[in-house]
């Protein structure tokens, strides 16, 4: 018999809670479907980040005369070496931990990613980001696509997303990303005495563990809430980790730490969505490398950098896939607030143990003619070359091992970036 | 006479839920005078601010003197005491319902003007400091007034300016941020304007900026204050021209004008939005989500039957409103606890129905960022995401723990309360049905509420065990996910 997924999470809960036995049970089914114990990091840069200030073309006149206030001087840039068109490119000053990572061949940069006709809305642009379709941006994720693809029943925590709210690209049909922004306050309070609030919390996982027929809302809140109660036991082992190195003091590096430690207490986790916001740059973005914009890039490097290096201490490096993106990129001129409005394609990064590290694609000139073919809008923004989807094709097939055409509704392999 | 069960589930969705004093109030009345009972709330004095801190209301928690003009923390707890309070409860829904459609958080203002002027910039009552109202006020104020006008009062409010970067647009470089979000988010929506129309529409606001702090010498004087100001120097007064009329004679183009004259440019593109069809409908939309159902998509005869009382109303609210209260669709009882409560609606109305004796509104202000909504601090400009987004494993534990933090708050009261149903464990299970107001709970549910009630217990209950189960009740009942719908 088939069993289907709320069959297993109902049964799964019961045994838990009466007779203690199932979490070796859901580690089995963890450990089942981790025969690839491949994890995926997702990282999400909220608001549209300026990728010409993280990817710099230092050598560019147009650069400057674009960026007369904003522009990070050529002296502080991070060289990194020029890319296959020949342009000499470097990383944001503050950038040095990922400096490092590149250096040892490690860190992809994958440039002018995007999609025709890119939206110049935060909503709808993250949405496509998500569905992984330019053409509709509702209904389920790219990454909620691959997890009904894992062989029922799913674990309930086989994706975790450390932010408040489900994000579009996890979006499922079948499976319920847990939304787990703090393990510290990931446990179950009760008025009463311990062993009263056993009694509670066995009434609330028989509660939740019904699907009422014509009541599907009803049914999504019980999914939610007895997705808690089943990984409660689970994501409190997390926070006990002892990290290997110090990480920074704010809440992109301790999801970071929180992802480190499931990946190390091997709960069996198969892509984890992390994000960090302030990217929304129009005005006072700063000034010589410093500023707003410099404070974004030491959250951004400095998190990844402590997180890169714990997980290479734990082992858990060869595992490990980071994927970075934005919802677009940022116009080439400033404006006359010291920073950028939305523009379009931006840069993807990808780092990892099995990461084939350096600089893809080319760098567009930014000439502001409205011939320049590297740029649209009117040598306004910067024009796409590489499909965002093919990078997604080249994750699924290459590092999650799954058919990416069904996944992403065609065939984006062809011109995909040999990131991996 | 009213169906109990109709004024109920209007007063969710209206208000905050109702309690045994608005079933008494209501009684006599027949729904439709409930209706204009609830949007004719001018008539009703706006006094609940007046209550704060007497000990028949919740209370409000600070170490000082309570200060919800100049302390962000207090104006949360403010904010939580009249939607728990207040008798126009509709005016405090709307509130929140613009507060999430205009968007604003609270971090970028106090980052720009610091903690005591964002917060007067977002919650300061008229009159009770010098400067400007807060914009939370404005909202209140305009709440089922002309959306043209608020529309035209939130793009020069001062927490605007600073939010969507308004006071830094130039004449030589205009910004977009503010052009872009004001026909994304505010009125057209996606699809209806072209990237040259952000760019006309940035020029369109050059100039319109803040004055120099005035009153005070610096930001921590409470009497300084910050006011809108149209700098005529910086603005671009070449015409604009849209691909939608501006104009009713269908003229798509604002014409140049002396910079003296330039706010009028702003004014009558602020009209030409919010006199849109597209305007209309998406209100419309979005009314429907937020009185009507979530698990219904709009009907198109209510879009464009709510957007043709719209326009013909001059965008007055009121009028919609209760054509909306009024309408076959929220009779409809099939609509009924179809849409997910926000957390701020979750907590008023769990305090309303547990009890608040004895209990800090500042209690609910950590699980409410654990729910996902924190008051004056929207994720983005486009507001929270509602619906099914707020339901996620970890904002479900959140509203399960803070449903056992109130019912540990209140245990003493529901036990007293719940004293006459200690004979047996349906008896006080009907109490708490009477008392709390889940979405109907089907018999497996319900069978598992009753195993937890027959449990390591006796009846008729002890005193000790009545605590226990009341407590323990009331916890289960308002954490269910029965009790997430209004």
């Amino acid at each position: 018999m088939k069993i289907s997924r709320r069959e297993f999470v109902r049964d799964g809960v019961a045994a838990f809670t009466v007779g203690f036995a199932a979490p070796a049970f859901l580690s089995d089914i963890a450990q089942a479907q981790g025969a690839l114990s491949r994890n995926l990091v997702v990282v999400y840069l909220n608001g549209g980040n300026d990728s010409l200030s993280t990817l710099i073309p230092y050598t560019d006149p147009f650069y400057y005369s674009r960026r007369p206030e904003i522009a990070v001087p050529a002296g502080q840039v991070l060289q990194i070496g020029s890319d296959r068109g020949g342009k000499p490119l470097g990383l944001h000053p503050r950038l040095t931990g990922l400096r490092t990572i590149f250096n040892e061949g490690r860190l992809a940069i994958v440039q002018r990613t995007g999609y025709t006709n890119s939206s110049r809305s935060h909503f709808q642009g993250l949405d496509i980001w998500g569905t992984a379709n330019p053409t509709a941006s509702t209904g389920v994720g790219w990454l909620g696509r691959y997890l009904d693809t894992l062989p029922s029943p799913v674990d309930a925590l086989a994706a975790w997303n450390t932010t408040r709210e489900t994000p579009r690209a996890l979006v499922a049909r079948t499976v319920g990303v847990p939304a787990i922004p703090d393990v510290r306050i990931y446990s179950l309070s009760s008025p009463n005495s311990a062993a009263e609030a056993a009694l509670e919390r066995l009434a609330a996982t028989e509660m939740t563990s019904y699907a009422p027929e014509g009541r599907s809302h009803l049914s999504f809140v019980n999914g939610a809430a007895l997705g808690a109660l089943s990984t409660l036991d689970r994501v409190a082992s997390v926070d006990a980790y002892r990290p290997t190195v110090t990480y920074p003091n704010n809440g992109f590096a301790l999801a970071l730490r929180a992802v480190a430690g499931s990946m190390a207490r091997g709960i069996g986790t198969r892509v984890y969505w992390v994000s960090t916001g302030g990217f929304d740059t129009h005005a006072g973005q700063g000034n010589a490398g410093g500023g707003t914009y410099a404070t974004l890039m030491s959250t951004v490097g400095d998190g990844l950098a402590a997180f890169y290096n714990d997980l290479r201490n734990q082992g858990l490096l060869n595992d490990t896939l980071i994927l970075e993106f934005s919802e677009f990129g940022r116009r080439v001129s400033e404006n006359g607030s010291d920073g950028t409005d939305h523009g379009a394609a931006g840069v993807m990064m990808a780092m990892g143990g099995g990461v084939r590290g350096g600089l893809y694609g080319t760098a567009a000139s930014l000439d502001p003619s409205a011939s320049n073919p590297s740029l649209e809008n009117n040598g306004a923004d910067v024009r796409h070359e590489t499909d965002f989807r093919a990078v997604y094709a080249r994750v699924l097939e290459g590092w999650l091992g799954t058919p990416s055409t069904s996944i992403l509704g065609g065939n984006f392999l062809a011109n995909a970036p040999a990131i991996i | 006479m009213a169906d109990s069960e109709q004024v109920a589930h209007l007063l969710r969705r209206a208000g905050f839920g109702a309690t045994a004093a608005d079933f008494a109030r209501f009684e006599a009345m027949s729904v439709s005078e409930v209706v204009d009972y609830l949007v004719d709330y001018d008539r009703l004095p706006d006094d609940v601010d007046a209550k704060i801190g007497q000990s028949a209301y919740v209370s409000v928690t600070a170490s000082g003197p309570f200060s919800p003009n100049t302390n962000i923390e207090h104006a949360r707890q403010r904010w939580l005491f009249r939607m728990v309070h207040s008798q126009r409860p509709l005016q405090e829904k709307m509130t929140l319902f613009w507060h999430n459609h205009f968007a604003t958080a609270y971090s970028k203002v106090a980052g720009f003007a610091g903690g005591l002027q964002g917060t007067k910039m977002m919650a300061l009552t008229p009159g009770a400091l010098p400067g400007p109202p807060g914009q939370i006020e404005l909202l209140r104020r305009y709440a089922i007034d002309s959306f043209q006008t608020l529309l035209f009062e939130i793009a020069r409010d001062p927490a605007m300016v600073i939010w969507l970067d308004g006071r830094t647009n130039l004449r030589a470089r205009p910004q977009e941020n503010f052009a872009r979000e004001i026909m994304e988010l505010f009125t057209l929506g996606v699809g209806n304007y072209t990237e040259q129309d952000v760019a006309a529409a940035a020029r369109v606001f050059t100039g319109w900026n803040l004055s120099a702090r005035q009153g005070g010498a610096n930001n921590n004087d409470p009497n300084a204050y910050y006011q809108f100001f149209f700098n005529p120097n910086q603005h671009d007064t070449s015409a604009k021209t849209f691909s939608f009329p501006i104009y009713r004679t269908g003229e798509r183009t604002i014409p140049a004008r002396s910079a003296a004259e330039g706010l009028r440019d702003g004014m009558d593109f602020v009209a030409a939005l919010a006199a849109h069809p597209e305007t209309a409908r998406r209100l419309a939309r979005k009314l429907w989500g937020f009185f009507i159902s979530e698990a219904a998509s709009p009907d198109p005869r209510f879009v464009e039957a709510v957007a043709r009382e719209y326009l013909a109303n001059d965008t007055r609210m009121k009028p919609v409103i209760r054509y909306i209260f009024k309408s076959p669709w929220m009779l409809e009882e099939s609509f009924r606890w179809t849409r997910y409560s926000w957390p701020a609606e979750y907590v008023a109305r769990a305090i309303r129905e547990v009890g608040w004796t004895g209990f800090s509104v500042d209690t609910a202000r950590t699980p409410l960022l654990n729910m996902g909504q924190n008051l004056y601090e929207p994720p983005d400009v486009a507001g929270w995401s509602l619906g099914s987004a707020w339901i996620a494993t970890g904002s479900m534990l959140a509203r399960m723990n803070f449903a056992a933090t109130l019912a540990s708050n209140q245990r003493f009261n529901l036990q007293r309360a719940a004293g006459a149903a200690r004979s047996t464990p349906d008896d006080l299970m009907a109490f708490f049905l009477n008392r709390l107001s889940p979405s109907p709970i089907d018999s497996v549910p319900s069978g598992a509420l009753m195993t937890y009630l027959q449990a390591a217990a006796a009846w008729p209950a002890s005193d000790a065990q009545l605590l226990a189960k009341s407590a323990g009740l009331t916890k289960l009942l308002v954490g269910s996910s029965e009790y997430q719908f209004i």
